[in-house]
């Protein structure tokens, strides 16, 4: 079980404690990774709502760079890997001579994308080909009694024909599985397939704090001691803007929200300090010790 | 063979202004689809649930509603393609919309919106002698599009008229494109100058809910992100939204990836003090525990395959 490992930007810059809760978990639970050296941003959407094809050719980049070497991808980040899914799926589907046009321009860096590298978030890697059994038998360190709510960020669960849900039903329950193989008790709630607000930050925050309120306060009424995404993004907002929303609705949130690799760390024994549960904006201590686990 | 489903529908009754789930179980033929299931209730077990139905073939748009959770027409969706088969299924209004009875919301601000962005030709220069005439290559692009039923699905799940009633909303967005990308139509800059404000095109998250909740493949979210390509084209790129987007492009180009200190700074523009001071408590608290972004930022190796490719796509638009 090795993959390429596309870390993403935000695992490096605004969640610095992503990156190694990621490697560590990825360690223990036999996936072999190998860091993809001069991989590009896949460009989040953004770009390519000004220029798809730039964004098709820079992904078709990235899977070339795996492809070379005989690996598929593994992301950590829901936005990275919903756009990384469309890019491939135009890739294959808009005929041989756009992927030859986008070819191209890879050949003058010596490259070429065959279509065959594909790309998959270490959620989907943990439920498919870890499998639960697996992460079941790692966990020594059960989190019985933790109400943990889900939340996906939006390219991880839409638009489904690009995320090969027909194939993998699993797939869009993939985080609540995770969750109750854990030991942990899931907290369901409608919000956990919605917009966490990201990317409309710096265009409306109103609207983007609103939405981080919502959600953090209907999980928190229903009983949720922390929230769990596989989406940084979704983390920058629902962490870092929390206390901002907690403001606007004048009342204290306070809902920790943890990244998938550090409920998974937590739950098989790693140490939190080393999983970064120190360096969010809400304090998770609480969580902690509800599972008698010392800061 | 029949098969038995239990629906749980939503009621509500405007006498009362009371809401509460009702749960019917019945035997429906396996080909059934939500709204003959539905139909079925009404004719035969509870004569007061209200529903608004009409062609049952996905063309009138009469029947959308959400089901297990997400919009979509009633027509269109067969019990057995569910989850669970189709033996429990949850049914309720389109969201964003108030409800007027059980499964009936009011649809005005809808429509209004779609009024609000002049959903007709406004063609310059006199009238031709028959009719105006435009090249089939220019009018490819538009065929999704017009395939809009105006169902409001796709304003059902619109995750940003969740919290903002003022957004205009994927289907007064998309109708706006339609217009926008009509070859005949001369009005393209001034269309573009109203979706430029709040509540427009730069509002939209792109979270994909009306791509995905779109019964006729209009996919509204790419058509208004082809808006916010033709207002900058068009000059309009001093709005929040759009200096986002050029400022990430720019990032993006020179070091291959994302520099999250630059971005808001660029977005925001360095002595805009207002938005700088705003930012700086989020800052703060970041620095506070280790998780500020590099202020020195390096691109990734080899950074300049990747503005080669800039340079070459950017070029062949």
């Amino acid at each position: 079980m090795k993959y390429a490992f596309f870390p993403g930007c935000v695992s490096r810059g605004g969640c610095p404690e992503l990156y190694p809760a990621a490697l560590e978990v990825s360690k223990r639970l036999g996936i072999e990774l190998e860091e993809m050296v001069g991989a590009s941003c896949t460009g989040a959407g953004v770009l390519q709502e000004k220029n798809q094809k730039l964004g098709d050719t820079l992904n078709a980049r990235n899977f070339a760079l795996a492809e070379k070497a005989g690996l598929p991808i593994m992301t950590i980040c829901s936005t990275c890997q919903g756009v990384m899914s469309q890019a491939y799926k135009r890739l294959q589907d808009e005929g041989p001579a756009y992927l030859a046009e986008i070819n191209s321009v890879l050949a003058e860096e010596g490259l070429e994308y065959k279509g065959t590298s594909e790309a998959k978030h270490l959620l989907w890697i943990i439920v498919e080909d870890v499998g639960i059994e697996k992460l079941r038998a790692l966990v020594v360190r059960p989190l019985k009694g933790l109400k943990v709510a889900p939340f996906y960020g939006c390219y991880i669960v839409r638009p489904t024909k690009s995320l090969d849900f027909e194939e993998h039903p699993e797939r869009q329950t993939s985080l609540e599985t995770v969750i109750d193989a854990l030991g942990a008790e899931v907290v369901d709630f409608p919000g956990k397939t919605r917009c966490c607000g990201f990317p409309i930050l710096t265009i409306n925050e109103r609207n983007s704090v609103s939405m981080v309120a919502n959600h953090t306060s209907d999980a928190k009424s229903l009983g949720a001691d922390a929230m769990v995404t596989p989406c940084p993004l979704c983390h920058l907002n629902l962490d870092g803007y929390q206390p901002k929303a907690s403001a606007m609705r004048h009342t204290k949130i306070d809902l920790p929200i943890l990244h998938l690799p550090q409920l998974v760390g937590l739950a098989i024994g790693l140490d939190p300090k080393a999983l970064g549960l120190s360096r969010h904006i809400i304090p998770t201590t609480r969580i902690l010790s509800k599972i008698a686990v010392p800061a | 063979m029949t098969l038995q489903t239990t629906l749980r529908v939503s009621r509500f009754n405007p006498e009362e202004q009371r809401s509460y789930w009702q749960e019917y179980t019945l035997d429906v033929e396996p080909q059934y689809t939500v709204l003959d299931a539905l139909i079925k209730i009404r004719e035969y077990e509870d004569g007061s649930l209200g529903l608004r139905c009409s062609c049952r073939s996905s063309i009138c748009g009469s029947c959308a509603i959400r089901i297990n959770g997400h919009a979509t027409l009633a027509c269109k969706t067969k019990l057995r393609s569910l989850a669970s088969g189709g033996r429990h299924v949850t049914v309720e209004p389109l969201g964003n919309l108030p409800i007027i009875k059980d499964l009936v919301v009011d649809m005005t601000s809808h429509w209004n919106k779609v009024m609000a962005v002049k959903p007709w030709l406004q063609p310059q220069g006199p009238e031709p002698e028959h009719e105006y005439i435009a090249p089939n290559e220019t009018m490819l692009h538009l065929a999704g599009v017009m395939s809009c039923i105006m169902c409001g699905a796709c304003v059902g799940d619109c995750t940003v008229l969740q919290v903002d009633p003022n957004f205009l909303g994927p289907a007064a967005l998309a109708k706006a494109y339609r217009f926008v990308g009509d070859p005949r139509d001369a009005a393209g800059k001034e269309r573009l100058k109203a979706l430029n404000r709040y509540g427009g095109i730069w509002d939209c998250t792109r979270c994909y809910e009306c791509v995905q909740a779109c019964p006729k493949g209009v996919a509204p979210m790419e058509r208004i992100m082809a808006l916010r390509d033709k207002a900058i084209e068009v000059g309009f790129d001093n709005t929040y939204g759009a200096r986002h987007t050029i400022a990430f492009g720019e990032i993006l180009e020179h070091a291959g990836r994302l520099d999250e200190l630059r971005l808001p700074i660029k977005t925001f523009g360095m002595f805009n003090f207002i938005q700088m001071l705003q930012l700086l408590p989020v800052g703060l608290r970041a620095l506070m525990r280790g998780k500020m972004p590099p202020v020195f930022h390096k691109p990734i190796p080899k950074a300049e395959n990747v503005r080669r490719i800039f340079k070459k796509m950017e070029s062949k638009r």
